[in-house]
């Protein structure tokens, strides 16, 4: 035993993080023979409700060695399918994913093949992807060049959403039997929508018969293995796979066991019906398996360390599900194979009571024994939690892998009680992807794309002119140089701001409209209430609470901007607004002085300085003012998040100087942390800062800190960063997370990446490998302030 | 409202005191330790210091000066302490941070102000706040002035001193203090008076008064091998520290980290040969301090 863990998960866990991920045509291939059988001839619900089985039906079946919970999306670990329906690459595309340094996928020759003779031509121009670009008005496309925002559903589909206990309680026989009765209510002489409803629900039905062919076929591929295995312990649990399987997911799980396998299959079929944003993710599993833990420890049918084994053994299968590759602007803001599956430990339970209990502390060992990227894990606290809790997570965030990142669930709850869920719902909820909150298996709260605060202050001022190409996208809010107060260049940004996310919203509400006619999630709909019934698909608004978000990016970079043009060019008047734009303009060329005095001699946000943080709390009420409350086309609402993932260093590529001493092309900063290395009184500084901006009217934020070794060494350091976080989460903070790891090693990676295959290390909202980050990325990370211990 | 002299505020500062404190550094320092790791503390008067390697050649400082201290020559930046008011013109000035005003001098309510901001964390931490130095009670109008502004306030109070103080001025302030970090250096006399400049007599009469008035303090020893890490000298504190009805000690290993801030502060490093302590030898001088009885921490 090797750190708690097993040969069987040693081996499983070696296979994981060994195989090379692969492209994958399988999927491709089912799914256009489905079109070909049935487009035009059923409705778009039932269509794909039938690809869907039809993969279920035919996908190669993979049960690897050793391994006691089955199932893989591709015909073998890290092998990934391609969407063609959302997204139809061209040869070019699979050219550069086989290619490219970093988040490559291997295409090997047969596959290119068939992409070229089968899919291309069937899928060319009919893509989601090809709908949405012809669709988009010129000014959509002219901001989305320029870097203003991303579309996160041009290459994949609307998902982030979470699993919650339903699917512990019910099979799938029972969602058949409840979809077939809402069928029979219908009424086809008063409602108009009665035959829509009737397809939807069919195509749930038909899914409910995709995912219960799937488990049986792992059921008699499980019992033929067994036939000719010779050894009489595999032989024996490949007939116990086969047992379960053909159990689950037909009936609802009757032990811990079955509760992984069933929430397994229902991952596996989120993922494999759509190329959902997010994955899918099972939420607060620690709650959900509790009971099946306790009643199997009490009567002596399951003990700790075969609890221990089976989750080991489902957390690899996280990790050997890559997300699919993206290309272009969207690999950009996610440059990562992380799916952002976000595992919610802790936290409260729906009565509001203490949900801790031994399984959490159970899932905290897995996370510092396994060591692997996906699940992404994250622990939910609540002021009812115990300390204990707190100081057992931060014994393994000191580990240094960026796992788990820390919530503040009271805050989540007023998050999502603002928004208008009820009480019940929203302790039900938590967060998932990076830091988003959404009531788990009732609401779709969909991520809709970054959106660049900083390219805007840019454009405004250029009075609408994108320095970087000339062109005029924006409008005009006059010239700056002739602003006579600071008031007048916000009044700007504001108006400018007004109009680049009315361009955002508008396309929104195109692609929104889009996967609802086109890509219903059929399979998805089952398992998210209130889509069985309201008859009604979850891309089309079946969920109880629908929620868009639009992620703003660089607050920390556009408030030390302002403050400095505030400070130097209005108030202390160092230089004028024309000057300041020249600097800008010269890239500070030649400009040395100008530069450092931005840098070293003007108020910064993170510093729990009012000058600057007032700044940055008049701009996040802008942002959230022009998108909070805004209406969605499926009766839900806009909500702002602070995050990044990696786009603040795509969006820091397309914005040129700025006046915090920022050169062109450099990274903005990411999520509410503030510039990299401008936060210099340590963390309870950054803490105050942050927590200046209203967390509770946003749908999350995310707060980076890069903490030493030694400043968390002993008991003692464990429970002074328990005592920082209670109190982050007083002051309604959202989301922390640290690092910990120091600048010296992180250098040292970089000039000797072979010596550091192993070092993981947190990015935004989640973790990666450093050797996975492209170089900005690496030294961005390398740049953030570093506490120490004094 | 009295007004000081600090070189720094340091937040979220963890090894002076309980919990999650901020700790004023106040500025002037009647002893001058050989191992001393703040030298820039010593010196009562605020300090202008050049950085020669981030200087851009700007000139700001000479521009802004008001009492022409600041020249540039041939040689590079000449300034004149004689002329020069430490007023931070050129400080504020410079975009480079080439200069740097050691000692700002913000009276009571600017502290409080300050220190209070993290206020949560002291709460949440059982934190609060520490006056360390240079010898805090050499500025005892002002120590006393922010202990009874933060007492009122209901924040933790910390007193870090070497002791070396009229005990009139202990008198004032104790009520005030929730706990003393008290140094002792050597107990013998003489060595006391060689490595630190002064004699340690003051400094126990001091001690003992302070603990039998029943004030809590955390005895602090600096660990400097082949000064005051003998076995004899070792015994010596434990015996006066017990005789003191005292438990808690904790013992700092010597750092050399601070021979390049004598430099910039323009003085003598004493000691540039003597090696850290391992942390076997702390270990064991640990070890020692608990036969005797004694609750030991090795560090802040």
């Amino acid at each position: 035993m090797k750190r708690g863990i097993n040969e069987r998960v040693q081996s499983l866990r070696e296979q994981s993080l060994t195989a090379l991920p692969r492209i994958s045509i399988e999927r491709a291939v089912l799914v256009t023979e489905a079109y070909k059988k049935y487009a035009g001839k059923v409705s778009v619900p039932v269509l794909r409700a039938l690809a869907f089985k039809h993969l279920c039906e035919n996908k190669k079946i993979c049960i690897n060695d050793g391994e006691l919970i089955v199932g893989e999306r591709g015909p073998a670990p890290q092998v990934t399918p391609t969407y063609p329906e959302l997204c139809c690459h061209t040869l070019e595309d699979l050219r550069i994913m086989d290619e490219r340094e970093k988040i490559a996928f291997k295409v090997d020759e047969e596959t290119r093949r068939i992409h070229e003779e089968m899919i291309i031509p069937y899928w060319q121009g009919k893509s989601i992807r090809n709908l949405i670009f012809e669709q988009m008005t010129k000014e959509w496309k002219y901001s989305y060049e320029a870097g203003i925002f991303t579309e996160f559903m041009e290459q994949r589909a609307p998902g982030h959403t979470v699993e919650d206990g339903k699917i512990y309680r019910k099979g799938f026989l029972d969602f058949k039997n409840e979809i077939e009765g809402r069928i029979k209510d219908l009424d086809f002489f008063n409602d108009p929508e009665a035959y829509d409803k009737q397809e939807q629900l069919r195509a749930m039905a038909i899914s409910c018969d995709g995912i219960i062919g799937f488990a049986r076929r792992h059921a008699e591929k499980a019992e033929e293995m067994a036939k000719h295995e010779m050894n009489p312990v595999r032989k024996q649990e490949l007939q116990d796979i086969a047992h379960v399987c053909r159990y689950v997911p037909a009936n609802a799980p009757r032990n811990f066991r079955e509760a992984l396998q069933m929430y397994w299959f229902v991952h596996l079929s989120v993922i494999t019906e759509l190329n959902t944003w997010d994955a899918f993710c099972p939420g607060k599993l620690d709650q959900h398996l509790y009971p099946f833990y306790k009643k199997e420890l009490e009567d002596g049918s399951l003990t700790r360390d075969k609890a221990k084994e089976f989750l080991q053994c489902f957390w690899i299968k996280f990790n050997n599900q890559p997300a699919p590759p993206k290309v272009g602007i969207t690999l950009e803001e996610s440059g990562t194979y992380t799916d952002f599956c976000n595992i919610n430990i802790g936290g409260i339970k729906p009565d509001g009571s203490d949900g801790v209990n031994d399984l959490s502390y159970l899932l905290l060992e897995i996370i510092e024994e396994m060591r692997i990227l996906q699940p992404s894990t994250n622990v939910q606290i609540s002021k009812k939690n115990p300390d204990h809790f707190i100081i057992k997570a931060a014994q393994v965030i000191r580990e240094g892998m960026g796992f788990p990142s820390v919530f503040n669930t009271d805050a989540v709850v007023e998050e999502l009680l603002r928004q208008g869920k009820t009480l019940e719902d929203a302790r039900c909820g938590g967060t998932s992807g990076c830091v988003e909150v959404g009531c788990f298996g009732k609401e779709a709260f969909i991520l809709t794309g970054y959106f660049n605060l900083v390219k805007v202050l840019e454009i405004t001022l250029h009075n609408g002119v994108d320095p970087r190409t000339g062109k005029r996208i924006g409008i005009e809010t006059g010239n700056p140089a002739k602003f006579k107060s600071f008031n007048e260049l916000l009044d700007g940004f504001n108006k400018q701001l007004h109009h680049f996310i009315n361009i955002k919203i508008r396309g929104n509400n195109l692609i929104e409209r889009m996967y609802a006619k086109y890509m219903p999630a059929t399979f998805m709909s089952i398992i998210i209430d209130d889509c069985i019934k309201k008859a009604k698909d979850y891309n089309a608004g079946g969920a109880r609470y629908n929620s868009r978000y639009i992620q703003a990016v660089g607050i920390g970079s556009i408030t030390d901007s302002l403050s400095s043009i505030k400070y130097n060019v209005f108030d202390e008047k160092k230089l004028s607004m024309e000057d300041l734009l020249k600097v800008l303009k010269a890239n500070f060329d030649g400009y040395e002085k100008e530069r450092l005095l931005f840098l070293n001699k003007t108020p910064k946000y993170g510093n729990d300085d009012d000058y600057a943080d007032d700044i940055m709390v008049k701009v996040f009420n802008i942002a959230h003012d022009a998108i909070n409350g805004r209406k969605t086309m499926n009766d839900g609402k806009y909500r702002i998040e602070m995050l990044p993932t990696t786009c603040h260093v795509y969006f820091g590529s397309v914005v040129g100087a700025t006046s915090d001493g920022r050169g062109a092309g450099l990274p903005l900063s990411e999520g509410i942390s503030p510039v990299q290395g401008a936060d210099r009184n340590g963390p309870t500084a950054v803490i105050k800062s942050a927590a200046k901006m209203d967390h509770l009217r946003t749908g999350g934020t995310l707060l980076n800190q890069k903490f030493t070794p030694n400043i968390m060494k002993g008991e003692e350091g464990l429970v002074k960063l328990k005592d920082l976080i209670r109190s982050y989460f007083k002051l309604d903070g959202h989301h922390i997370q640290f690092n910990v790891v120091d600048a010296e090693t992180l250098k040292e990676a970089q000039k000797n990446p072979e010596k550091y295959k192993n070092l993981i290390v947190r990015v935004a909202g989640y973790s990666d490998y450093f050797n996975n980050l492209n170089k900005n990325l690496q030294d961005e990370i390398i740049n953030r302030r570093e506490h120490k211990s004094f | 409202m009295s007004q000081g002299i600090i070189f720094n505020i340091q937040k979220y500062s963890l090894h002076d005191g309980p919990g999650i404190r901020t700790t004023v550094f106040l500025k002037g320092c009647p002893l001058s330790c050989w191992w001393c790791h703040n030298p820039e503390s010593q010196r009562k008067k605020g300090e202008f210091i050049f950085l020669r390697k981030k200087c851009i050649l700007c000139r700001d400082c000479e521009r802004v000066c008001l009492k022409a201290a600041v020249k540039f020559t041939e040689n590079g930046l000449c300034h004149d302490r004689e002329k020069c008011i430490l007023c931070g013109e050129c400080f504020k000035a410079c975009p480079s941070e080439a200069i740097e005003i050691l000692g700002k001098k913000p009276d009571v309510d600017e502290i409080v102000k300050e220190v209070e901001k993290d206020r949560i964390f002291y709460d949440e931490s059982g934190g609060g706040v520490t006056l360390s130095g240079g010898e805090p009670l050499m500025q005892i109008d002002f120590v006393d002035g922010i202990l009874t502004a933060l007492k009122e306030r209901g924040i933790h109070t910390v007193v870090d001193t070497s002791g070396y103080t009229s005990w009139e001025n202990f008198k004032r302030i104790q009520e005030k203090v929730d706990l003393f970090l008290y140094d002792i250096k050597h107990m013998d006399d003489e060595e006391h008076t060689k490595y630190t400049g002064i004699s340690n007599k003051l400094i126990l009469d001091n001690l003992k008064k302070l603990a039998l008035n029943g004030n809590k303090i955390w005895i602090r020893v600096p660990i400097i091998p082949s000064i005051n890490d003998d076995d004899l000298n070792i015994q010596r504190v434990c015996n006066y520290i017990l005789s003191l009805n005292l438990r808690d000690i904790f013992i700092l290993p010597y750092h050399n980290i601070a021979i390049d801030k004598y430099r910039r502060v323009d003085m003598e490093y004493k000691i540039p040969d003597i090696q850290e302590p391992s942390n076997k030898k702390m270990e064991e001088i640990a070890e020692k301090f608990k036969e005797c009885g004694l609750i030991v921490k090795i560090g802040g």
